[in-house]
């Protein structure tokens, strides 16, 4: 007779038949049997988050940054609750999280019992899919199709809720046969035809641009190998998403830089001016398109996504290819050299007036701002970062706000899983927890968290976590002591009524990351910014960096709500001269 | 700067809403239908009628007809997502005017009156299948299978002969022929 196993430890047996390595988690009443049982599982290690709103976005840094699905492990109740907003942010993100949580025992649920709640009545709108066990021969099998589910086709979060004496009882283990079975969830729907017709349409394009996001990403390190080999074999110009940002490489002459509300000027007014839109696993989000109305409006549009739903959900488009990015891609690669292999030549000359008008757009320069040499600007504390670490092979994680975007426009991304940032919910307080994760998953890379001093006061519990396992990560905050996207648009919107966005008592930062036991420093001067950023960087122990910055400088250049891509507003300097011309008013 | 005080766009275009009826097979598991709804409700979509049973025991396989109302994007979308849930099989979509299927809605009226009344509203009902399910001295209780507005009318005409009772189902819908839907 084979053996027989816990509900606990057929949860630790499903986890190593799945690899996982490491899971995040925090103990509780209703997980007590599977955390007694961890110790018997040492190639599963724990990390103890101090919140479970921090476990689960430390399983995203980690998901995000090693291509493998984040493990967290809560207790019922609050534990249960504080997750969900990292559940939501992983489902709008499209990162594969297995969410393990503990229940009340089975005969108290339904009694309102201590730490009891309806956990999958409420994850359900925020995983792809969640099971409560209620038989304990159901608990492998649901757990090993959590991870299915979690990481095949669009990735996603899943929760798997135990009650507690199902974690007691006792059942034999096997591992479950891989279901060939679909249920009419295949992804990859496309045929040849679609190829071909993609082949067609770039070949006739004179303004063509690719459009790429996250599903780059996600698709593994080869789909950003694949766009690289594609983008320069059409010669066609590129821009990317918030989330897609490192599949190609964001030095490159072909880049026009991240598109969208903060996105270049270059990059707008080639979505918008545009005869050839190439999507390639990104979603028409609203922060991208602007006004829908008078989005791109003389394009033909494709659209490369592995979920159908995607597909005509915000704009309309002429060609969709249902399908994984990197198989689209190898397809595509294949069919060009096939039936065009002097593409680059005989385009190169169809889409040089294109490309002079995409110089002009450059030299308007959107990303420039006032330097000055009393104050740091935030901007230029991100470029003096990036130029600081950009041989490094560095990791960096943002908070949400006027510091994501900045880092988003002047950290340059060379290689995919680099930069992890909340970009679909837009979580303050994201980023630090994220860059434990990441630190987890590459103990021995640079980790930064680039953060705001607002977003990361929301989750600067996590700094303990980061202590206790020596996670040597950088929170480098830009300290304006607003919460700053909340009062530019209080400034441009608003009247300049400033409600409540200022942070009247802020901590001592460096005081603080003396009290949790790593380093502080502090940077006030534009002068000293480079020796303190370098002592950041030699520092192998966790540090908070503040870096105090011009209180009032504003996101430039920005498509304000309800308007389309052609109508971005640029920064003071541009606005300036702007105003001299006469030529200007119309972009304001 | 706009006029408009949002970091979203707002669009004004009115677009003409279409009847649907969406039939949905899923798996007969806890939650399918919170599932189901859910998506409906948290994605802001209408729903006109509702109807699930389990159709087959041995698969566990169960069927929900839902009619809702929506622009064709946003009926497309409904299939989309529907599709996307694990528990889902297949997704039907029928336009309310489509001539190759039938839609069926059951519904219960009591009335209560004197036996001439009772009579009246049994003969009122003549067109749409009645079967007479409860008979007293004072009361019917009466059973028709007719379209919704059909119902809509008889929940109405029926008021005079001392309707005092209205229980009724959401649609079902089957494609007329031999063909079944896969």
């Amino acid at each position: 007779m084979s053996k027989l196993y816990s509900g606990a430890e057929i949860v630790f047996k499903c986890m190593e038949d799945q690899n996982v390595d490491h899971i995040f988690g925090y103990p509780g009443g209703a997980v007590l049997p599977i955390y007694d049982e961890l110790q018997n599982f040492k190639s599963i290690k724990h990390v103890l988050v101090r919140h479970e709103q921090g476990a689960g976005h430390a399983a995203e840094g980690y998901a995000r940054s090693s291509g493998k699905p984040g493990v967290i492990l809560v207790t019922s109740g609050p534990g249960a609750t504080n997750v969900v907003t990292a559940l939501t942010d992983a489902y709008m993100d499209s990162i594969p999280l297995v969410c393990i949580s503990g229940q009340v025992p089975t005969h108290l649920i339904g009694t309102d019992a201590f730490q009891e709640c309806d956990t999958t009545g409420i994850t359900r709108p925020c995983t792809k899919h969640n099971w409560l066990v209620k038989d304990i021969n159901d608990l492998a099998s649901t757990i090993h199709k959590a991870f299915e589910v979690a990481t095949t086709g669009r990735p996603g979060p899943v929760l798997v809720d135990i009650p507690k004496d199902i974690q007691f009882q006792k059942t034999k283990y096997k591992i479950p046969k891989k279901e060939k079975k679909l249920n009419g969830k295949s992804h990859n729907h496309f045929n040849q035809n679609s190829i071909d017709e993609l082949i067609e349409l770039m070949a006739k394009s004179s303004k063509p641009i690719f459009y790429t996001g996250g599903g780059v990403i996600n698709s593994g390190p080869k789909a950003s190998e694949l766009l690289r080999e594609l983008v320069y074999a059409t010669g066609f110009p590129i821009t990317s998403t918030l989330q897609g940002l490192g599949s190609f490489p964001g030095d490159d002459n072909q880049f026009l830089g991240m598109l969208g509300m903060h996105g270049t000027y270059e990059a707008n007014n080639a979505m918008h001016d545009c005869d050839l839109m190439i999507n390639i696993g990104a979603r028409f989000d609203d922060r991208i398109t602007g006004k829908i109305d008078e989005f791109s409006p003389n394009s033909k549009k494709v659209h490369i996504d592995i979920d159908p739903s995607s597909i005509n959900k915000n704009v309309k488009v002429d060609l969709a290819i249902v399908g994984d990015v990197k198989t689209v891609l190898s397809s595509t690669l294949k069919s060009l050299k096939q039936k065009k292999s002097k593409f680059l030549k005989s385009n190169k000359q169809k889409t040089s007036k294109w490309w002079e008008k995409i110089q002009k757009w450059r030299s308007v320069r959107s990303l420039d701002y006032i330097g000055s040499e009393e104050t740091i600007k935030p901007q230029y504390a991100i470029e003096r970062l990036y130029e600081l670490t950009k041989d490094k092979d560095s990791y960096i994680t943002t908070e949400v706000g006027q510091h994501q975007m900045w880092a988003a426009q002047h950290y340059k991304f060379n290689k995919p899983n680099r930069w992890m940032t909340s970009g679909g919910l837009g979580t303050m307080g994201y980023g630090l927890p994220a860059a434990v994760g990441v630190q987890v998953a590459h103990p021995k890379k640079l980790v930064i968290d680039i953060a705001g001093e607002a977003s990361v006061l929301m989750t600067i519990q996590e700094m303990s976590t980061a202590v206790q396992y020596n996670l040597p990560i950088k929170i480098f905050i830009l300290n304006n002591q607003y919460m700053g996207m909340v009062r530019q648009w209080q400034e441009l919107l608003h009247d300049k009524n400033y409600s409540e966005s200022y942070t009247a008592a802020l901590p001592d930062f460096v005081k603080l990351a003396e009290a949790y036991g790593c380093v502080g420093i502090r940077a006030k001067t534009p002068e000293e910014l480079d020796d303190k950023i370098i002592e950041m960087l030699n520092t192998d122990r966790p540090v908070i960096f503040d870096c105090m910055v011009d209180k009032v400088e504003n996101c430039f250049p920005m498509i304000p709500s309800g308007k389309p891509h052609n109508q971005m507003i640029l920064g003071p300097k541009d606005q300036e001269s702007k105003k001299i011309t006469g030529k200007g008013k119309s972009l304001v | 700067m706009p006029s408009s005080k949002s970091a979203y766009s707002f669009s004004n275009k009115k677009e003409k809403f279409d009847t649907h009826i969406i039939v949905v097979w899923v798996d007969n598991e806890a939650g399918v239908l919170a599932r189901v709804v859910g998506l409906f409700s948290g994605r802001g979509y209408n729903i006109e009628s509702l109807a699930v049973a389990q159709v087959d025991e041995k698969l566990k396989i169960s069927r929900i007809t839902i009619v809702t109302t929506g622009t064709p994007q946003v009926v497309n979308q409904i299939k989309l997502q529907l599709k996307k849930l694990v528990p889902v099989h297949k997704v039907a979509d029928f336009k309310r005017e489509d001539k190759a299927v039938i839609f069926k809605e059951m519904a219960l009226f009591k009335i209560v009156g004197p036996n001439n009344k009772l009579e009246s509203a049994l003969k009122a009902c003549k067109r749409y299948n009645p079967v007479l399910l409860d008979k007293t001295k004072k009361s019917n209780v009466i059973q028709i299978t007719a379209l919704r507005r059909e119902i809509d009318k008889m929940s109405k005409d029926l008021k005079k002969f001392g309707l005092v009772s209205v229980s009724r189902t959401g649609a079902v819908a089957m494609t007329r022929g031999a063909d079944i839907f896969k």
